[in-house]
């Protein structure tokens, strides 16, 4: 099984006509992925590859004539808040956020309306998520059959900051013949609309899954409120955790950035060292290595 | 140690004429092109020899020029 | 975009909140007119980009206005925390009675802007956080409704304030809250925010930071109302030249994106790494296996081959690298070829032989065949997704030992 999609799940696609939209559509539906429209003010009438583009979230809507359950926005982050928006007041539940360097104020009051809304937002800055074999919405994983070599169908949920590690660490997951329940690249802003702990009850109530992975990163407060809600809930699900840029640490590197804008050193909690404490004490394995993630999962779930 | 640019160290482009001198061919190629390496000259088609290695290999050039007469080499592939 | 204090100061100021008639100088002279037209003891502040300013003597008193150009002269000569001043204020000498402590900060957690009152200003908020919890009055604000008075009230009278005291603090703390969502800040600060004797409130001392994402959309202010010029980045960090010259390349081609660093690096192996959560992850594997990186890089978005070329020609010319391990996390978008392509270029135009130079190349994903077909041609060691990122960063290690021993 998965969480937040399944086969029948339908989306569109704001933004469709640009460069980077118009192949992520053609990947979604290599890849078996329901996409039952486009949106792009002012392009109405048009098609990419065979997806029919409409002017509005609510043209493509009533053209569809039932409920749409998905959005993937990609426009310039100056349009983004009013799509997301718009897709939401249409009655659009999942909305998944590429787009990049959006003014956190925008990103809080979308993710406001999506909770008064009853909705949910993936990103910004993401790639999308992906159930193996099933539906992907988003970059994730690249062309389909990119796609199908590093996501196999399987019990270990993967939730990461880094859109590229998601496929990373779910590759070695597949090849370690664990395999993926859903992976979900969350997003690399200071601000995302679904952190860890907001998506460890889906994967808590989603029977296939065994086993969570994390990837994480320096910077934020994402990691502490997974370990509360670890420490609160008395989970089922075993947490295997990855921390990358502990060199950030090094007195050297102070006052510098590296990576996702979320990625920023505020203060001493922020740092790897602190919260890699912080997850451990939470009772999630925390693994040293990249290549230690398979065997630490399996190690948990004892297979 | 040198520190020069080096052109189609990986890719080249072979035009035969007349599809060479064709200024309506050029027009074409040009625009097909993503990565800039035709140029149309009065006299037809002018490679830029600085783009040569940009080529993405999506043969939108071979298709628009008439049959066999443009052939994208792979300098790294054995003949 | 951090802000100077005589900014800050306007910036409060256009939001409605009281501040002191200051004026802001470069000279010792120009001190000493705004000190006699204000006629009274003056409070002269370093104008520069760090807080603690009193601790390190950057905020003097003076009775005169020959004191004023004194001490003028002294702070614009003096370095804080590494920071030079762009000039100083000259404030008023104001008759404090009591001072409290406003700000609004981002609760990521809450997804929410975050207003703190205390009525202990002055000092360090943190330490009065830590010391005296219950005199911090804490309240988020909607990122959707309207900021209404009395949210701002609540926070203050949570921390005992009553009587006229709350009731004179209360719009000034709700219109920095107002102020903090419409200017798209991530810090506003005022500390202190002074009682004086005759009972008003004033803004004795005001932090700005702005988001730098929406500095597009905030022109007006940052531009007109505030005349800062486009290149003033603010940015205290001293760019070196392998750092300037990559970021040249990356301008110059808006085709994928290059990043490279190389402050706290002086190491042996240089880097060709990507994307964002890949680069971090290969650089703790280098380190972690003994391995002395001479640099962090960044490749994403599907690059040109000039520009990956650019990137790793950057990083082969830095003194002391021998080699460069070209390694990725598994690519959707960024086209392994065309990687491949770039760096052995980058080699080539060097005079150097790529089979000796990439220690390892190590980039699965999207085009791996075609990429691999010319990494075969030029005799470079690669490999595929069945080796870990830290076992490929481990074999570039190995091999660069390898050479030094021999
Ligand atoms: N105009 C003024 N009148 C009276 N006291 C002042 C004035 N400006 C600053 N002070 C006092 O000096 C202290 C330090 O000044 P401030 O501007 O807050 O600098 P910093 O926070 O950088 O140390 C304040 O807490 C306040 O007590
Ligand atoms: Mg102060």
């Amino acid at each position: 099984m998965s969480i937040l999609l399944n086969k029948d799940t339908t989306f569109i696609v704001q933004g469709i006509t640009g460069r980077e939209a118009v192949n992520l559509t053609k990947e979604c539906l290599d890849y078996g992925s329901k996409i039952v429209g486009g949106v792009t003010p002012g392009r109405k009438g048009r098609e990419v590859h065979g997806v029919p583009v409409f002017d509005t979230v609510e043209q493509a809507v009533d053209n569809h004539g039932s409920q749409i359950d998905g959005s993937i926005v990609t426009v310039p982050p100056g349009f983004t808040k009013d799509a997301v928006i718009e897709a939401i007041d249409n009655g659009i539940k999942l909305v998944v956020v590429v787009t990049e360097r959006i003014p956190r104020g925008d990103v809080a009051e979308m993710v406001e309306f999506a909770e008064l809304n009853d909705a949910r937002i993936i990103g910004p800055n993401c790639l999308g998520l992906i159930v193996p074999e099933v539906c992907k919405m988003g970059g994730i994983g690249g062309p389909a059959k990119d796609a199908s070599k590093s996501y196999k169908p399987g019990v270990v949920g993967v939730m990461s900051r880094s859109g590229g590690m998601t496929t990373e660490i779910s590759s070695s997951l597949t090849a370690a013949g664990l395999g993926v329940s859903t992976a979900v690249s969350i997003g690399g802003d200071a601000i995302i609309g679904s952190t860890y702990a907001e998506l460890m009850p889906y994967f808590e109530a989603d029977e296939e899954t065994r086993a969570i992975v994390i990837y994480t990163e320096p910077g934020g407060r994402m990691e502490a409120q997974l370990a509360d809600w670890q420490a609160e809930n008395n989970s089922r699900l075993p947490i295997v955790a990855f921390m990358a840029g502990k060199f950030m640490d090094d007195e050297s590197m102070k006052g510098m950035t590296f990576g996702h804008a979320g990625t920023i050193v505020e203060g001493k909690e922020d740092s790897a060292t602190e919260k890699i404490k912080r997850l451990e004490a939470a009772g999630i394995t925390v693994v040293e290595r990249i290549d230690e993630i398979p065997d630490a999962v399996k190690e948990r779930i004892g297979s | 140690m040198s520190n020069e640019t080096m052109d189609g160290v990986f890719i080249d482009i072979e035009l035969d004429e007349p599809a060479a001198s064709d200024p309506e061919l050029a027009k074409k190629l040009e625009e097909v092109c993503t990565v800039g390496i035709f140029k149309a000259t009065e006299s037809g088609t002018e490679i830029i020899a600085g783009q040569l290695d940009e080529c993405v290999l999506c043969y939108l050039c071979e298709q628009a020029a008439p049959e066999g007469s443009l052939r994208i080499i792979k300098k790294y592939e054995d003949q | 975009m951090i802000f100077y204090e005589y900014e800050a100061r306007r910036i409060v100021e256009a939001a409605g909140i009281p501040v002191t008639r200051y004026g802001f100088c470069q000279t010792p002279e120009e001190a000493r007119k705004i000190a006699e037209e204000i006629g009274g003891p003056t409070v002269i502040k370093s104008q520069v980009l760090t807080g603690g300013r009193m601790k390190a003597g950057g905020v003097k008193f003076a009775d005169t206005p020959d004191e004023a150009a004194q001490y003028a002269e002294e702070i614009l000569k003096l370095e804080i925390n590494g920071h030079m001043p762009v000039g100083v204020l000259v404030d008023p000498k104001a008759e404090v009675k009591q001072e409290y402590y406003a700000s609004v900060v981002w609760d990521s957690t809450a997804k929410k802007p975050l207003m703190l009152f205390s009525d202990m200003g002055g000092i360090d908020i943190e330490q009065v956080a830590e010391e005296h919890p219950d005199h911090v009055g804490r309240g988020h604000i909607s990122n959707l409704l309207p900021v209404g008075d009395y949210e701002a009230k609540q926070v203050i009278a949570a921390t005992g304030v009553t009587g006229s005291q709350l009731n004179r603090a209360t719009p000034i703390l709700a219109k920095l809250a107002r102020l903090f969502r419409e200017k798209d800040m991530i810090l506003a600060e005022i500390n202190p925010l002074a009682e004086l004797t005759d009972g008003t409130f004033v803004a004795l001392d005001a932090h700005m930071e702005m988001e730098a994402e929406a500095e597009g959309r905030q022109k007006q202010l940052l531009r007109k109302d505030l005349g800062i010029a486009e290149e003033d980045t603010r940015d205290s960090y001293v760019p070196s030249e392998f750092e300037k010259n990559v970021k040249e390349i990356d301008a110059a081609d808006h085709r994928g994106v290059i990043q490279g660093k190389d402050h706290g690096f002086e190491g042996n192996l240089g880097l060709v790494i990507g994307a964002g959560g890949g680069s971090l992850t290969l650089t703790d594997a280098v380190r972690n296996q003994g391995g002395k990186p001479a640099n962090y890089s960044e490749i994403g978005g599907n690059p040109s081959v000039a520009k990956a070329c650019g990137l790793a020609k950057e990083v082969l010319k830095k003194d002391g690298v021998e080699k460069i391990a070209v390694m990725m996390s598994i690519v959707s978008n960024t086209r392994v070829d065309i990687v491949a392509r770039g760096v052995i270029k980058a080699c080539l135009e060097l005079g150097k032989d790529p089979a000796e130079t990439i220690a390892i190349f190590r980039i699965p994903g999207a085009w791996e065949d075609e990429g691999n077909k010319i990494l075969d041609y030029y005799g470079v060691e690669y490999c595929d997704r069945s080796v870990s990122l830290w076992d490929a960063a481990g074999r570039a290690v190995a091999k660069i030992q390898e050479g030094a021993g021999a």
